[in-house]
């Protein structure tokens, strides 16, 4: 098998092992969610509904504020309670629509089986998928019908579905591909449909070989989509590496995937837009790991959203000592939490669990100037340059050193002797250098 | 629930920290001081222990009047005092390594605020120091292992190499590395001033059988530079570990190589005896554990290459034009002091950089 793979990059254990092998078990919808407004990039959406409605299952109760936003709908058929501030998975506090759940899982409309989807027209399928509430699931949470409506100068000519997961200990989207590959297949080709691509690939990291073989097979009857096994290398699932990677294409500094003519979409994006076009079911659940050495049972978890972590790690046995640090998302680019409060939203890929042990020292050391951040980086950056420039202030130097340009990978920080906090430091640096921008305008 | 650790990403850390790393080197340097301890004897490990302690004394010493902690284990100092005994002779006296690792710590290190801030290698500047206060036990008290008894002072190399015939040759040599003795034949033999057998030792300088004993260490030199074998492998566990990078090391005998080829030799251009340059003299070390010193070589991937190439150039110029036989460490020095320009003229590319073009 001839993998691919981009430049830079380390080497982290995986520590898939916890839940690679457990199949996706539906979570029973809890007494209780909360439905944060904001939980794509965008205007947060709008509450249609009051304290005290009653809602269905699948109702819309939040509108898209403009182009770039999305629409919420309610996992559950209950009422609403409270709306108001509450704990975000990112680690702020962010408003949410409480909804008190009634148990009795009613839909506002049941659920159609559409076959002739892949009849529609591409904007009938875009207006879909913008209704449904769709975005990007694999950590970003960027609107997919925004994505899917390049500029008429931006023709697009392939389609890449993310299917690498690099981040370590998460297994959702390996256990999506492993049982529902012919509904990502579909995605798929919605998607290249919607944007007229040619071409289509899946990108596969090396450690899931099932997956591998099961979409080579599943593949052989559509020629123009082909899988991508990719080695194993993080960030190998970063939209620019994972297109390079692919095509040999560079998405140029400060542009777009559009601009080299290809989409990148997340495994899990595709399941929910065949999802939404076969059976107009809005975006109301995804597939969440929660994992990591001290939890009793790791578990791949269809999860209803708005479900309080609390509840999913109880479900999973608790944990077999103190935890330490929890972590929404991956542990190289999550964020880590202060409690269990926060819910699971559309992009909440997995929570990670650590013990004492498996704390990283955050103690800085001065630097040693060994350059292996600047080997790590897969934008070929100096990191510690950068660091070195946001310490000082020095914020416009930093910009020239291309302080934006950065991923947020964490590859510096994963290697640096010096434990110094590259990603954080270039976080900060990132913050003041796009105001200096906004001045200039 | 108890209160749980809140950091900004990654939660991932690879098994490294600075004392892991210096420690590592310090591992790295074994073979070459057991190898030294083979060919000199408990002389060469009585001068690095001696190095070392006064380099980790004067650090703790220095940090406690300062009042900075004391950070005497991450094992820098011990880096220093290794790699400046590293660079004396043998049978140099005992308080050499010992100014010389006082000076290397507060002049070369403390002063500009420790670990990480110093504009060159402490190491190269202490024996800097010393070659230039202290010539004369800077450049005797070479030993080897070729004359039968023991560790002897008088050189080996003389006795089996220089077999009768050009006295005046004979006199000329007053010390015997092979670099040394390479360099002053060479000399003659483009001067015009030495005979035929001048030339037959050069070519045995270069000949197969010599360069064996050059790489496994049976000749003279400083006690750390003297087995080429240890010394690559302990460079080999840095490599390993991505501790070293290939640039410079490459790049800086690469550059020796293809140069010495060049000009080295005493049969007109392209005859220079590329295997005695290599594995001669300080060359080795210099390259993997010198000129790699991570605080004062470039972070920048092109700045790298650059600075090894640079570390080559003058090394070779040195050893072929210089007053002195050996230039591996003020070739470091020199490049250390270029290297912040070296990282200000090389900036990186970032990925899917292009030039500003009217769409």
């Amino acid at each position: 098998m001839c993998a691919k793979t981009f430049k830079g990059g380390i080497h982290p254990h995986d520590h898939k092992h916890f839940s690679n092998h457990k199949a996706i078990e539906k979570f029973p919808a809890p007494e209780k969610l909360f439905i944060p407004l904001i939980q794509h990039i965008g205007r947060p959406a709008v509450p249609i509904v009051k304290v005290g409605d009653e809602v269905k299952k699948g109702q819309k109760i939040a509108e898209a504020d403009g182009f770039v936003s999305i629409p919420i709908h309610s996992p559950v058929s209950g009422k609403v309670t409270k709306i108001g501030p509450y704990p975000h998975p990112t680690g702020t506090i962010q408003h949410a629509i409480e909804i008190e759940n009634d148990g009795k899982d009613e839909w506002i409309s049941e659920l159609q089986d559409d076959e002739k989807y892949y009849s529609l027209s591409s904007d009938k399928m875009k207006e879909c998928i913008q209704e449904a509430g769709i975005c990007g699931m694999g950590g970003a949470g960027f609107p997919t019908h925004v994505k899917l409506s390049p500029p008429e100068n931006r023709p697009i000519d392939t389609v890449i579905l993310n299917g690498v997961e690099c981040e370590p200990y998460l297994t959702s989207d390996h256990r999506l591909m492993l049982e529902h590959p012919e509904e990502i297949i579909e995605g798929l080709r919605i998607i290249m449909k919607v944007l007229g691509a040619k071409r289509g690939y899946i990108g596969i990291e090396l450690n899931k070989k099932n997956a591998i073989i099961i979409f080579k097979q599943m593949l052989r009857d559509h020629k123009n989509i082909n899988v991508v096994p990719c080695k194993l290398r993080y960030p190998q699932g970063a939209e620019k590496q994972l297109i390079y990677a692919a095509t040999k294409r560079r998405v140029p500094a400060g542009g777009l995937p559009m601009d080299v003519g290809v989409v990148v979409q997340n495994v899990g994006t595709a399941f929910a837009i065949y999802e939404a076009l076969r059976y107009h079911k809005p975006l109301i659940e995804r597939i969440t790991t929660i994992s990591g050495a001290i939890v009793n049972e790791p578990k791949n978890l269809k999860v209803p959203i708005g479900t309080p972590l609390s509840q999913l790690l109880e479900f999973c046995g608790g944990t077999s000592e103190d935890i330490a640090k929890i972590i929404s998302g991956g542990p190289m680019m999550g964020f880590a939490l202060p409690d269990l409060e926060a819910p699971a939203t559309k992009t909440t890929s997995g929570f990670v669990f650590m013990g004492e042990k498996e704390v990283v020292d955050t103690t800085e050391a001065p630097c040693l100037r060994c350059g292996r951040c600047v080997d790590a980086c897969p934008m070929n950056l100096l990191p510690s340059f950068i660091a070195d420039k946001v310490k000082n202030g020095q914020y416009e130097e930093a910009m020239k050193l291309g302080v934006l340009d950065c991923i947020e990978c964490g590859s510096c920080g994963y290697v640096c002797p010096s434990h110094i906090q590259l990603v954080q430091w270039i976080k900060i640096g990132k913050i003041e250098a796009n105001k200096l921008k906004r001045q200039d305008k | 629930m108890s209160l749980v650790n809140v950091s900004s990403s990654p939660h991932l850390h690879e098994q490294v920290n600075v004392r892991r790393v210096m420690w590592t080197v310090v591992i790295a340097l074994l073979p070459a001081l057991i190898a030294a301890y083979l060919f000199f004897g408990w002389r060469s490990i009585w001068i690095t222990i001696l190095g070392v302690v006064a380099a980790v004394g004067t650090e703790a010493l220095v940090q406690f009047l300062t009042k900075r902690p004391i950070t005497i284990s991450d094992g820098s100092a011990v880096v220093t005092g290794m790699l400046l005994a590293f660079n004396l002779p043998p049978l140099t006296p005992w308080w050499i390594p010992v100014v010389g690792s006082i000076f290397a710590i507060t002049i070369g290190k403390q002063i500009f605020g420790g670990l990480g801030y110093n504009p060159v290698n402490p190491a190269l500047l202490g024996r800097a120091f010393l070659m230039a206060s202290w010539p004369i036990q800077m450049t005797t008290g070479w030993a080897t292992k070729l004359a039968n008894a023991g560790v002897a002072t008088v050189s080996g190399l003389k006795q089996t190499l220089i077999t009768g015939g050009n006295a005046q040759l004979q006199n000329l040599i007053t010390s015997a590395t092979p670099l040394n003795l390479a360099q002053q034949i060479r000399g003659d033999i483009v001067a015009g001033t030495a005979g035929d057998s001048a030339r037959t030792i050069f070519h045995q300088l270069s000949s197969l059988d010599y360069i064996k004993e050059l790489f496994w260490g049976n000749i003279g030199g400083c006690i750390g530079e003297v087995s080429a074998a240890a010394l690559i492998l302990g460079a080999a566990i840095l490599v390993y570990k991505h501790y070293v990078e290939w640039r410079i090391p490459i790049g800086y005998i690469g550059t020796v190589a293809f140069l010495s080829w060049m000009i080295g030799g005493i049969d007109g251009l392209f005859s220079g005896p590329v295997l005695f340059h290599i594995f001669s003299g300080g060359l080795i070390l210099g390259a993997f554990f010198m000129a790699t010193d991570m605080v004062t070589s470039p972070v920048t991937k092109k700045g790298r290459l650059i600075f090894g190439i640079g570390c080559g150039l003058l090394t070779v110029v040195i050893r072929t034009w210089g007053g002195y036989p050996e230039g591996v460490s003020y070739s470091i020095l020199i490049m250390n002091i270029a290297t912040p320009l070296i990282d200000k003229l090389t900036p990186q590319k970032t990925f899917g950089y292009r030039k500003k073009s009217n769409k």
